[in-house]
C-alpha cells in the first residue's frame, strides 16, 4: 500500500519545485544557525542564493562523518537544545560516536517515513508487529516503533536480545505476522529455532523488514525459506534520520527513497564528481525538512546506484540498489568480516568469509584453495583491493553487537 | 497554480527579495508569514505585475507572467487585496466594485459583472446595505470587505491578500477569516500575507516563513504551530525565556 500517495507518487516536476522550495530554506537556515556551515560556506566562498536548481546543489561542499565526529556532542545542532526533544546517536562501530537531535517536527517527519516504508512492504493496522531492534540510542527501535504505531499495527517491542529462544516463544505466542531486525539476527533466530526444533509453519510470520546492514539475495532467498516469510530490505543511517531514507516495495527490485525529505546524488568517491545515471558511486544526502540537525551533502561512505526508470509500483519516488560482490561466489555463506591490521608500517586488509555448509567436497583442499582465489581475484577485478582472503568454518561469523554484525575489525592502534 | 523560481526583486537598488521560490496548489490556502520588512507585501506585488521582478520566474496556470503588466495577470485570474484597503474614498461603494469589474465592463455584454455583483452582494450584505455610500465614510471592517469584494469582481481564480486584519476589530478579522474559508469552498485558491501569524495559520494549508527577503521554513500549518522558531518569533510564546 502507498502510505502517502500525494508524495511518495508526486509528479517529478512537482517534486523538482518542492525539493528546491525546501532545499533553499535549509540552506538559509544552516547559513543562520550553524556555525559549521557559515564557516565553511565562507571559506568556500560561496553564495547560497545562487543555488537555483538542484543541480546547483553539487557547487556546495560536502559534509563528512569526521565533520560530525568534531562536532561532538551538539555543534551542529541547528536549534537551541531546548527545542530538541530526542537524542540518538551512531553506535560509533568505526569511530566516536555522531550524536543527532529531533525536534517534535523531526520525530513526526520520521514517523511519517517509516510509516511509509512499513506501509510499502504491506504491513497495515491488522498486522502484529515485532520489533527486534534495540531500544536504545540505536535508531532502529525506536524508529520502526513510531512508524508501526502511526499505522495502527499491533506493536511488540520485544527489542534485540541475546537470547534468541526468548524472541522465538514471543514470535510464536504473541501471533507475530511481522519482523522486523537486522537480517543477521534473523539468520540466528533461523538458526536457534532449528536447534529448539520450532518449524517455521508454528509461527505465524508472513513479512520480514530486515535492514541496518548489507545483505545479499542469497540471504534473502535463505531466510524466506528457514522462516516462510517474504523479506524485504530497507535503508538508512543515524546521521540523516535513521530508518525510513529509503525502502523496498512489494516489487523488491529497488529501495524508494524518500526524495521529498532527503535529496539523493551518487559520486564517485575519488573525483568526487557525480556519475551518469545508474552507475554505481557513494551515496551522498541532504536532508531537506530537518530542523534539529541538517545536513547538506552527507557522505555515507555506502555504494550504491539509482535505478532512473519508474517502479511498477505507482510511486515516482528515485529507487537505489546496494551492490554486493560475495553473493555472486558460489560456495559462500553470505558472512564475512574485514580485518584492518598493520605489518612493519603498512596497512594490510584482510578478508575473512564463512564457507557454506553446501559447498560441494567441502573438505578438499583443493577446492577452497580454488575459492580463495576466486575471491581475491573478484575483488581486486571489482574494486580494486589487494586482500588477504581467508575462509572461515560455516557458522563461525555469527557473532553480533546490538543485533548488527561485526563487519569491520580494526585492529591498528593508532 | 502559481509557481515562483528564485524570485529576485525590489525598488530600484534595492533588493528586497533575494531569490523566493514557492508554490501555490489549486484549492489552497497559502500563507506567508513574517516581520515588518521581511518582504511579504513586496512579494505579493511583484506577482501582481506593481513591482517589476528583476530575476527568476513566476508562473500562473503554467503561464509565465513575470513580464506581463497587472492588467493582463488580473485578466489571467490573479487578482490582489491590496495592504491598506486602497478602496476610492470619494466614489460609492457600488462604483468601487464596478471598477473591480473593469475588464469585463471594457467587453459589450455587462450581464456577467452584474451576476458577480449579486454574489458579492450575498457574500457580504453590509456592502448591499451601503451601496451608495461613499466609501471613505465606511469603518475600517466595511472597507476591508469592500477591498475584498472589489478583488473578486474579477472574477479571480487566486485571490492574493495582504494583511486583511491590519487595524481591524478582531471581531471583523472572525468574519474576514470566514470569508476566506468560505471563499475557498467556491473553489479559490488564496495566497494570504500576515502579520497575524495565529490567525493566519489556523486558516491556512500551508506556510512559508519569510525572513529578510529570504524563505527560512517552509511546511504545514500544523508543522509551522509547532516550531519553536515560529512559536518565539510570530506566536509571542516563550515570551519570558527569551533573554535567558
Amino acid at each position: 500500500m502507498i502510505f502517502n500517495k500525494e508524495y511518495e507518487s508526486i509528479a517529478r516536476q512537482d517534486l523538482d519545485q518542492l525539493q528546491i522550495e525546501r532545499l533553499q530554506s535549509t540552506l538559509n537556515r544552516v547559513y543562520r544557525n550553524v556555525a559549521f556551515y557559515k564557516q565553511i560556506f565562507d571559506t568556500h566562498k560561496i553564495n547560497i542564493e545562487r543555488i537555483k536548481s538542484i543541480k546547483d546543489l553539487s557547487s556546495l561542499p560536502f559534509t563528512g562523518k569526521e565533520d560530525l565526529r568534531k562536532s561532538y556532542p551538539y555543534d551542529m545542532f541547528a536549534v537551541p537544545l531546548r527545542d530538541i526533544v530526542r537524542i540518538h546517536a551512531t553506535s560509533g562501530t568505526t569511530g566516536k560516536a555522531v550524536i543527532v537531535g529531533y525536534t517534535k517536527n523531526d520525530l513526526k517527519m520520521w514517523t511519517e517515513c517509516t510509516a511509509r516504508v512499513l506501509s510499502a512492504v504491506g504491513i497495515t493496522a491488522h498486522d502484529v508487529v515485532q520489533i527486534a531492534y534495540n531500544y536504545s540510542l540505536f535508531t532502529g527501535g525506536f524508529g520502526f516503533h513510531q512508524g508501526a504505531e502511526h499505522i495502527g499495527a499491533c506493536v511488540i517491542p520485544s527489542s534485540f536480545s541475546n537470547m534468541p529462544e526468548r524472541q522465538i516463544t514471543l514470535m510464536k505466542d504473541f501471533k507475530s505476522s511481522a519482523l522486523i531486525c537486522s537480517p543477521s539476527y534473523a539468520l540466528q533466530l533461523a538458526y536457534a529455532m532449528e536447534e529448539m526444533g520450532v518449524h517455521p509453519e508454528a509461527l505465524f510470520l508472513k513479512i520480514g523488514l530486515l535492514g541496518a546492514e548489507p545483505w545479499s539475495e542469497k540471504l534473502r532467498a535463505y531466510l524466506d525459506e528457514k522462516l516462510h516469510f517474504i523479506s524485504y530490505d530497507n535503508y538508512g543511517l543515524t546521521e540523516i534520520i535513521g530508518p525510513g531514507v529509503a525502502g523496498e516495495c512489494e516489487k523488491r527490485s529497488g529501495l524508494h527513497i524518500n526524495e521529498d525529505h532527503f535529496i539523493v546524488e551518487v559520486i564517485d568517491p575519488k573525483s568526487l564528481k557525480p556519475v551518469d545515471p545508474g552507475q554505481e558511486g557513494e551515496l551522498v544526502f541532504t536532508t531537506i525538512t530537518k530542523e534539529g540537525f541538517p545536513l547538506i551533502r552527507y557522505r555515507t561512505g555506502d555504494l550504491s546506484s539509482l535505478i532512473p526508470e519508474p517502479c511498477a509500483c505507482g510511486r515516482t519516488l528515485i529507487r537505489m540498489k546496494i551492490e554486493e560482490i560475495l553473493q555472486k561466489i558460489e560456495g559462500t555463506s553470505p558472512h564475512y568480516q574485514l580485518i584492518l591490521g598493520r605489518e612493519e608500517g603498512v596497512e594490510k586488509i584482510e578478508l575473512k568469509v564463512e564457507i557454506s555448509e553446501d559447498l560441494p567436497s567441502i573438505d578438499e583442499l583443493k577446492t577452497l584453495e580454488r575459492l580463495r582465489g576466486t575471491i581475491a581475484e573478484r575483488l581486486k577485478q571489482e574494486l580494486g583491493l589487494q586482500a588477504k582472503v581467508t575462509l572461515a568454518e560455516p557458522k563461525s561469523l555469527r557473532n553480533t553487537v546490538e543485533g548488527k554484525k561485526q563487519r569491520v575489525i580494526d585492529k591498528r592502534e593508532l | 497554480m502559481l509557481k515562483i523560481r528564485n524570485l529576485e526583486s525590489g525598488y530600484g537598488k534595492l533588493r528586497v527579495l533575494k531569490g523566493i521560490s514557492l508554490h501555490v496548489k489549486k484549492g489552497e490556502i497559502v500563507t506567508i508569514i513574517g516581520a515588518n520588512g521581511a518582504g511579504k507585501s513586496t512579494l505579493l506585488n511583484t506577482i501582481a505585475g506593481v513591482v517589476k521582478t528583476q530575476s527568476g520566474e513566476i508562473l500562473f496556470e503554467d503561464q509565465q507572467i513575470d513580464k506581463k503588466s497587472p492588467e493582463k495577470i488580473i485578466g489571467l485570474g490573479c487578482a490582489l487585496v491590496p495592504e491598506g484597503r486602497q478602496v476610492f474614498n470619494p466614489l460609492t461603494v457600488k462604483e468601487n466594485l464596478t471598477l473591480g469589474a473593469y475588464l469585463q465592463f471594457k467587453q459589450k455584454d455587462k450581464s456577467p459583472a452584474a451576476a458577480t455583483l449579486r454574489e458579492v452582494f450575498s457574500l457580504f450584505p453590509i456592502l448591499l446595505e451601503r451601496e451608495h455610500q461613499l466609501a471613505g465614510t465606511l469603518s475600517g471592517g466595511e472597507q476591508q470587505m469592500l477591498a475584498m469584494a472589489r478583488a473578486l469582481m474579477s472574477r479571480p481564480t487566486l485571490l492574493m491578500m495582504d494583511e486583511p486584519s491590519m487595524g481591524i476589530a478582531p471581531l471583523i478579522v472572525k468574519q474576514i477569516i470566514r470569508t476566506i474559508i468560505h471563499l475557498r469552498e467556491q473553489g479559490v485558491t488564496i495566497l494570504l500575507v500576515e502579520q497575524n501569524a495565529k490567525a493566519a495559520l489556523a486558516v491556512a494549508d500551508r506556510g512559508y516563513v519569510l525572513e529578510t527577503g529570504q524563505i527560512v521554513l517552509e511546511g504545514s500549518s500544523s508543522e509551522l504551530l509547532n516550531n519553536r522558531d515560529v512559536q518565539r518569533a510570530y506566536l509571542g510564546k516563550e515570551y519570558k525565556k527569551i533573554n535567558e
